[in-house]
Order: C-alpha cells, then sequence, then structure tokens
C-alpha cells in the first residue's frame, strides 16, 4: 500500500493531522525549552568576558536564527502555492509569517538588552542587526498586504509574490548592508571573531533552538488549524464538526 | 490579422504614456517639486555648516529620490487599471510583460530622469565638488530606473487596494535598500576622495538584474490583480 501523500494538499484532510500533530510538537517544544533552559542558567559557565550577561544567547541565537529559517520556509510554500496552485500552501505561509515576525523582533529586542551592558549602546548599525530589521520589515510587508486585500485568493496570490521577490532580494540586501557597514564602522565593534564558546553553551544553544523550531511548527499548525476554519466556514465538513461540538 | 511586432508596440505605449503625462504636466511636477522640497528642508533641520551638508548630502538626495519614486508610483497602473486599459493589454497578442516594460520606461522619462537632470543643482546647494555632482547624476542614472522597475511591482500588487499608497511604502522601501546604499556610497566615496566605481558597477549589477526580472515580476502582480 503506498501512502498517498497528496490527499493531505486538501485543507479538509489536514486539518486533523495537524490537530494531532501540534500537541506532540508544543510536548517537545516544552521538553526542550526546559533542558535547553537548564542547561543554559544552571550547567553552563559564566563568561570571563560579559559575565552572566551572555546568556540571553540561549534565546537570542535561536530566535535569529530561527527569523531567516521561517523566511525561507514561507517563501518555500508561496512558491510551491504559485506554481502547483494549492491552497494549504498559501494558508501555511500565512500561518507561518506572524510567527516568523515575532522572533525576528524578539531578535532584535533580545540583542538590545544583550548590547547594552556589552557593547554600552542598544544599538548598532551593524550588519547583521540591519539586515535582521530589514526581515522584520519585509514580514510585515508580507502581513500589511494579505491585510489590506478582501478577495482570499487574490491576497493569497499577490503575498506570495512579494515574498518571493523579497527572498530574491534578501541575499542582495545582506551583501549590500554588509559593504556598507564594512564602510562605515566607526566604532569598532567585532561580532566577526566570536570567542571559541565552551562546549555547553553550545549545547545549550542548539537544544534552545530546536525547541524554537518545535514551538515555531506547533504554533503555525494551530493557526493553520484556524485559517482552515475560517476559509472553509461554508464547507460541509466545517459545519459538520460544528455540529459535533455542539 | 496583423498583429504588431515587438519595436512598435514598446513605441506606441511609450509615446501614449508620454502624451498622457504631458496632460496632465502638474503630476509630473509635483514629484519633481517634492524631491526638491525635501531636499531643501534638511539644511534647515541639521544647520548649514558646509562639512556637515557635505557629509550628509549624498544621503539626503538619495533618500528624497526614493520618496519622490515612491510617490510617483501610485500612479504607474492605477489611471489604466481603473478604465480597462490594462485588462485590454493583458488580453493582446503582445506579452504583457513587454507593455510593463513599455510603461516602466515612460514612468522613468517623467518621474525619475527629471530628479537626475535637478540633482547637481540641490548638490550644489550642499556644497559638493563638482566631480562629486558628476558622479552623483551618473550614480542617479543608474539608480532611478531600478527604483522605477522594483517599484513597478509593487503598484501592481497593491492595485485597487485599501490604503494603497502608505503601503506601497511598506512593501518597496525595504527593497530599495540596496540601490540607496550603492548610490550614496558612490557619492560618499568620491566627496571623500576615492573611486566610485565600484558601487556603480554594482548599481549597473542592480539594473540589469532589475531589467531582467522586474518587468516579469510586475507582469505576473498585474496578472493576479486582474483575475
Amino acid at each position: 500500500m503506498r501512502l498517498n501523500l497528496w490527499k493531505y494538499a486538501s485543507p479538509q484532510s489536514f486539518y486533523p493531522v495537524a490537530g494531532k500533530l501540534s500537541p506532540w510538537f508544543l510536548g517537545l517544544a516544552a521538553v526542550l525549552a526546559a533542558i535547553g533552559l537548564y542547561i543554559g542558567f544552571f550547567v553552563a559557565p559564566t563568561d570571563f568576558q560579559q559575565g552572566e550577561s551572555y546568556r540571553i544567547i540561549f534565546l537570542h541565537v535561536p530566535a535569529a536564527w530561527m527569523s531567516m529559517f521561517i523566511y525561507l520556509v514561507m517563501a518555500f510554500w508561496c512558491a510551491i502555492g504559485l506554481a502547483l496552485n494549492t491552497r494549504l500552501s498559501f494558508m501555511m505561509a500565512l500561518a507561518l509569517a506572524p510567527t516568523g515576525a515575532m522572533f525576528t523582533f524578539i531578535a532584535l529586542w533580545s540583542g538590545a538588552l544583550w548590547g547594552k551592558p556589552t557593547w554600552g549602546t542598544w544599538w548598532v548599525w551593524d550588519a547583521r542587526l540591519t539586515s535582521e530589521l530589514i526581515l522584520l520589515f519585509l514580514y510585515i510587508g508580507f502581513l500589511s498586504l494579505h491585510a489590506a486585500i478582501d478577495d482570499v485568493r487574490r491576497a493569497d496570490r499577490a503575498a506570495a509574490l512579494l515574498a518571493l521577490v523579497g527572498a530574491v532580494n534578501v541575499p542582495i540586501i545582506y551583501f549590500s548592508v554588509q559593504w556598507w557597514s564594512t564602510l562605515h564602522q566607526g566604532a569598532s565593534v567585532s561580532l566577526t571573531r566570536a570567542p571559541s564558546m565552551a562546549a555547553t553553551m553550545l549545547v545549550g544553544m542548539l537544544i534552545m533552538s530546536l525547541a524554537a523550531w518545535m514551538y515555531a511548527i506547533a504554533i503555525s499548525l494551530l493557526r493553520l488549524r484556524n485559517i482552515v476554519l475560517e476559509r472553509e466556514s461554508d464547507a460541509d465538513w466545517v459545519r459538520e464538526l460544528g455540529k459535533a461540538a455542539a | 490579422m496583423m498583429v504588431l511586432g515587438l519595436a512598435p508596440v514598446l513605441a506606441a505605449v511609450v509615446r501614449r504614456d508620454l502624451t498622457l503625462a504631458l496632460r496632465r504636466r502638474s503630476d509630473v511636477l509635483t514629484t519633481l517639486f517634492f524631491f526638491v522640497i525635501v531636499v531643501s528642508l534638511f539644511p534647515l533641520g541639521v544647520g548649514v555648516q558646509s562639512a556637515v551638508l557635505r557629509s550628509i548630502a549624498p544621503g539626503v538626495v538619495w533618500v528624497a529620490a526614493l520618496l519622490a519614486s515612491m510617490l510617483a508610483l501610485v500612479r504607474l497602473f492605477a489611471s489604466d487599471f481603473d478604465d480597462g486599459t490594462l485588462e485590454q493589454g493583458a488580453l493582446s497578442p503582445q506579452p504583457l510583460v513587454l507593455l510593463v516594460a513599455a510603461k516602466v520606461f515612460a514612468h522613468w522619462l517623467v518621474s525619475g530622469l527629471p530628479l537626475v537632470l535637478v540633482a547637481p543643482l540641490l548638490g550644489m546647494q550642499f556644497d559638493l565638488p563638482v566631480d562629486a555632482l558628476g558622479v552623483m547624476t551618473l550614480a542617479l542614472l543608474l539608480g532611478t530606473p531600478c527604483l522605477s522597475l522594483i517599484g513597478a511591482i509593487g503598484a501592481a500588487l497593491t492595485l485597487g487596494v485599501r490604503g494603497a499608497g502608505g503601503l506601497l511604502a511598506v512593501l518597496v522601501l525595504p527593497l530599495y535598500i540596496p540601490v540607496l546604499i550603492f548610490g550614496a556610497g558612490a557619492v560618499s566615496a568620491t566627496v571623500s576622495g576615492m573611486s566610485a566605481s565600484g558601487q556603480l558597477s554594482l548599481l549597473g549589477a542592480f539594473l540589469l538584474i532589475a531589467l531582467v526580472l522586474g518587468p516579469w515580476a510586475s507582469a505576473a502582480a498585474l496578472r493576479i490583480a486582474l483575475e
């Protein structure tokens, strides 16, 4: 017997699957976060240069990684949606975007909190900070374009195209900003030469990244379920769902 | 039925759009004056020491050019969309990409080129040396078509959408950043006595990429809007 994966491209058949999967991912995220935070707060040694303040990397680095990764995943679903015209792909992209924007915001915010004690300033116009800020703008553009168009079909496709244009632009923006900041770098803050990291710090960071990843999957699936219900509210199967619940 | 070749179609669309723009001259002039006024505000806000002016001039001129180009974008497809011309264009035997390219070129002629021509004058108000003025004009000549090409994608995506103007800014301005960096960078490099050839080459490269991918993406966006 062959498992027909295409079956799950329909919102109706993916809806219960998402419901079954999301608690598992959420549980995994909670367990991993507990382990990661324990390592981060109690096992990892105090940094001899930065003191305790470095511990924010256990949140900051996973958030920054996820912010970029989610944009790529979002662009991937947009491309699939535009190419194959599958409704679920667009819904997936829309479900991912707020989580991606949230991680981008966390990365920026926690970076500022770390920067103040370490560099003595909340914000530096460094290449990484600047491109992270631009990434936030791209997420906001995607979400506001989608919100501004009333026709869902058109909103999906227009926002998907924008996400793809953004994905083409991300490397160009990244390298432009990098070149620009090497030209402008007045105050010398070297981020590029990270001091060699203790193994426990690295392990803690990786576990926290996995936790963030699992959280992103769980929350996106839950959001996807809401989007499916909202859009398919006229369909028979959703009505029967309502009747069964009542 | 005779189907027109590509070059005559391009020429016809450009001529039509230029004629329309000349009949509504105030639109063209508004963009130009917006650019001049925004640039003139900075000395009033920042102060008039010529060293300060010289160092902020490249950024000020380029940011003003970005904003002015964006302001003009709202009109790029709007009237053709409202009266159905765009739909007819999409149904015509000629590729929509070509129509878009012609419209963007005409749009640049009336909204981008005037900025390029007036920019040296503004640069003189900011006490820029003569070689920097030349580089600035060249950089704007390479950069403003990029802005029109990238902006056309945003204009097509926001056609007939609520609050299109503000939305357009949110969509398009982040995509303008590379052009801003190297456009202003070219002028700054010249002011500080370095060669600007690297920045100008990169601007040229951006223009080529935008020329290849921009009209294609705009045409795809227009098809979404016309569905």
